[in-house]
């Protein structure tokens, strides 16, 4: 394979090695780093985030060189974008379709990681990064979605900001810090210009690099949750292993393929998504004495917003979400299974995870629709669902009957 | 060259505790300055002068308001609710006690002129922040009884469209809302008889 150390290879790829290690970087990461050869179709969702990741910073970078900041151009920029800039439309419905498209694999990429076990010993700091970079992703989110300064720019953003103000001593003099001023104001959006453009995309390519990093420790989990590292051959090479290149980077690109005509699809044929990518209100300029019929925020935020509106008292309200959002941090710990993958898992555990997903996925509808009195008592039976997933996690997973995990990795599909 | 390791150098000329306590101490005062450092940057997130500015009081004549009306102002970027209630409007609220969460406003915001039964210094005037007192939205007046929209045994006032709070024409909230607190209600005076000023009252009085 490659050259043994110290031997100079020449010319100029020689000449760049003895400076910068970038053959050996190459090596140990992608040709000799062996990734479980079980992989099935819930292992794109992590290439597909990083490609979104890429999508997105590369079609923000053009919509800020047309974008005005501003409470009084704000939204005509937007305007301007669409109906003037050549392929402004595109480049904003790239951005706009790509903010969508990252919550739907890093969601995938989430509930892979609850089928296999991938947040369980050793990859708990690897789970702790990943779930760092789905929290500053919600606040990117959140933020890019106040600067159109449409009317629900600004009434999605007066209502997450006033969540702070049930903090109990500081909470209104944080509000009031946050915002800049008496309101929702030229000063909020300038900030949140600067966080959404700067200061959050810096931070989240540091946790994608540490996440990264953290994996190359521990290596890739697969469908079996088995440690490919504790079977090598007399090579020294895990023997339930392949390379990562040329094997799974081929593998990425057809999953890439497949996601860019799903993607493709969107952007061009139905960019709003009939009103859950980019909602009616925004198409309206902000205006601080009319509220919107109806207050939602962007179906990716609507499981909580349900879980808010299900308790009728605020403080509570606000402390349950961020409880929710907080409560996957713990999973690593509230997990007493010997077993990692849910192929080897009791029924107890399936019975779980299934009433977690669909209470995730009803809490998503609930949220995307007015809180009449039936929904809210739904959303109260499901919000004990999802719940219960985490709290009786640690007794759940002991009493389960697991099945003996193979030593090899197995093939399904 | 002798001495043992924690009071004196060591054999290589090194006072270990000496260098651990420059060490420490370097450290602390490196973390005061980070800190002095982040002040005038954590400082700029506040409301600037212009903004502040931009909070100066605003005055309304009340006499031009028919009872049983409403006009909605600005004041510091929160819409700023003044009715004029009529004598049946104001005879009927003392009967929505029983269903109110706080009706006596003791968990509430509001200056000392307005925390009574009324929630207001005259009777006929309600000023309130037009902000729900859950998350921020709008609540819209409603101030006929018996709403269609809203149901049966509405008592006429505010209903919340995002979240369906409800309050009373006092501002005051009713069971079974998600807001916990009655509506809230800014600093005011009259200046006469008809002038309304919001943003000034005995409390602001020589300091604005």
């Amino acid at each position: 394979m490659a050259a043994p150390e110290g031997t100079a290879k020449p010319g100029l790829w020689g000449w760049i090695n003895k400076r910068l290690p970038a053959e050996d970087f190459v090596r140990s990461q992608l040709l000799e780093y062996y990734a479980p050869k079980n992989f099935n179709v819930w292992y794109f969702f992590g290439s597909l985030a990083l490609l979104v990741l890429v999508i997105q910073l590369l079609s923000g970078i053009f919509l800020t060189m047309f974008y005005k900041v501003g409470e009084a151009t704000a939204f005509d920029s937007v305007e301007y974008i669409m109906r003037e800039v050549n392929y402004g439309w595109l480049i904003r419905y790239l951005h706009s379709t790509g903010a969508s498209a990252f919550f739907v694999v890093v969601y995938l990429h989430m509930f892979r990681a609850l089928l296999y076990g991938s947040y369980k010993a050793p990859r708990e700091l690897l789970w702790l990064f990943g779930m760092l970079v789905y929290l500053a992703l919600m606040a990117e989110a959140f933020m890019g979605y106040v600067l159109p300064w449409g009317n629900m720019s600004y009434w999605g953003a007066q209502v997450i900001v006033n969540l702070f103000s049930t903090i109990p001593v500081v909470g209104p003099g944080l509000v009031e810090w946050i915002r800049g001023d008496y309101g929702i104001a030229d000063a909020t959006l300038n900030r949140f210009f600067a966080l959404h453009v700067v200061a959050v995309p810096l931070g989240l390519l540091l946790l994608v690099a540490l996440h990264l990093v953290a994996l190359r420790q521990v290596g890739s989990n697969n469908p079996d949750g088995i440690e490919i590292k504790e079977h090598k051959g007399p090579d020294g090479k895990p023997l339930d292993g392949i390379p990562f290149h040329p094997y799974y980077t081929v593998k990425d690109v057809v999953g890439v393929g497949v996601f860019l005509i799903a993607f493709a699809v969107v952007v061009f044929f139905v960019p709003t998504f009939n009103d859950i990518f980019l909602e009616k209100p925004n198409f309206e300029p902000a205006n601080p004495l009319s509220t919107p019929e109806h207050i939602a925020p962007v179906w990716y935020f609507t499981p909580f917003y349900a879980m808010l509106r299900a308790v009728p008292d605020q403080r509570l309200g606000a402390l349950l979400m961020l409880l929710a959002i907080l409560a996957f941090f713990f999973l690593p710990w509230l997990d007493r299974s010997p077993v990692k993958s849910v192929r080897y898992r009791g029924w107890i555990y399936r019975a779980f995870l299934t009433v977690f997903t669909v209470s995730f996925l009803v809490l998503m509808y609930l949220g995307l629709k007015p809180a009449s009195v039936a929904y809210v008592y739904a959303a109260r039976v499901f919000t004990a669902g999802y719940f219960a997933f985490f709290v009786l996690m640690p007794f759940y997973t002991r009493w389960d009957r697991t099945r003996p995990v193979p030593t090899r990795v197995t093939f399904h599909a | 060259m002798m001495s043992a390791a924690g009071s004196g150098p060591d054999d290589q000329g090194v006072d270990q505790s000496r260098r651990k306590f420059l060490t420490v101490a370097t450290s602390a005062t490196a973390a005061v300055g980070a800190v002095f450092a982040a002040t005038p940057f954590v400082s700029s997130w506040k409301p600037s002068e212009r903004a502040r500015a931009a909070g100066a009081p605003v005055e309304l004549d009340v006499s031009q308001l028919e009872p049983g009306q409403m006009v909605t102002l600005i004041w510091r970027k929160q819409p700023i609710y003044v009715v004029r209630r009529s004598a049946e409007e104001v005879k009927a609220l003392p009967a929505n006690d029983s269903r109110l969460k706080d009706p006596t406003s003791a968990e509430s915001d509001q200056p000392p002129y307005a925390k009574n039964e009324m929630r207001s210094r005259r009777a006929d005037v309600l000023v309130l922040i037009g902000t729900c007192t859950h998350l921020g939205c709008l609540p819209k007046p409603h101030f006929q009884p018996a709403d269609v929209e809203i149901g049966p045994d509405w008592p006429g006032g505010f209903f919340c469209p995002c979240h369906g709070s409800k309050f009373d024409l006092a501002g005051r909230v009713l069971d079974g809302s998600p807001a916990s607190v009655n509506l809230r209600i800014p600093p005011y005076s009259f200046k006469n008889d008809s002038t309304l000023v919001i943003g000034t009252d005995e409390s602001t009085q020589g300091v604005a």
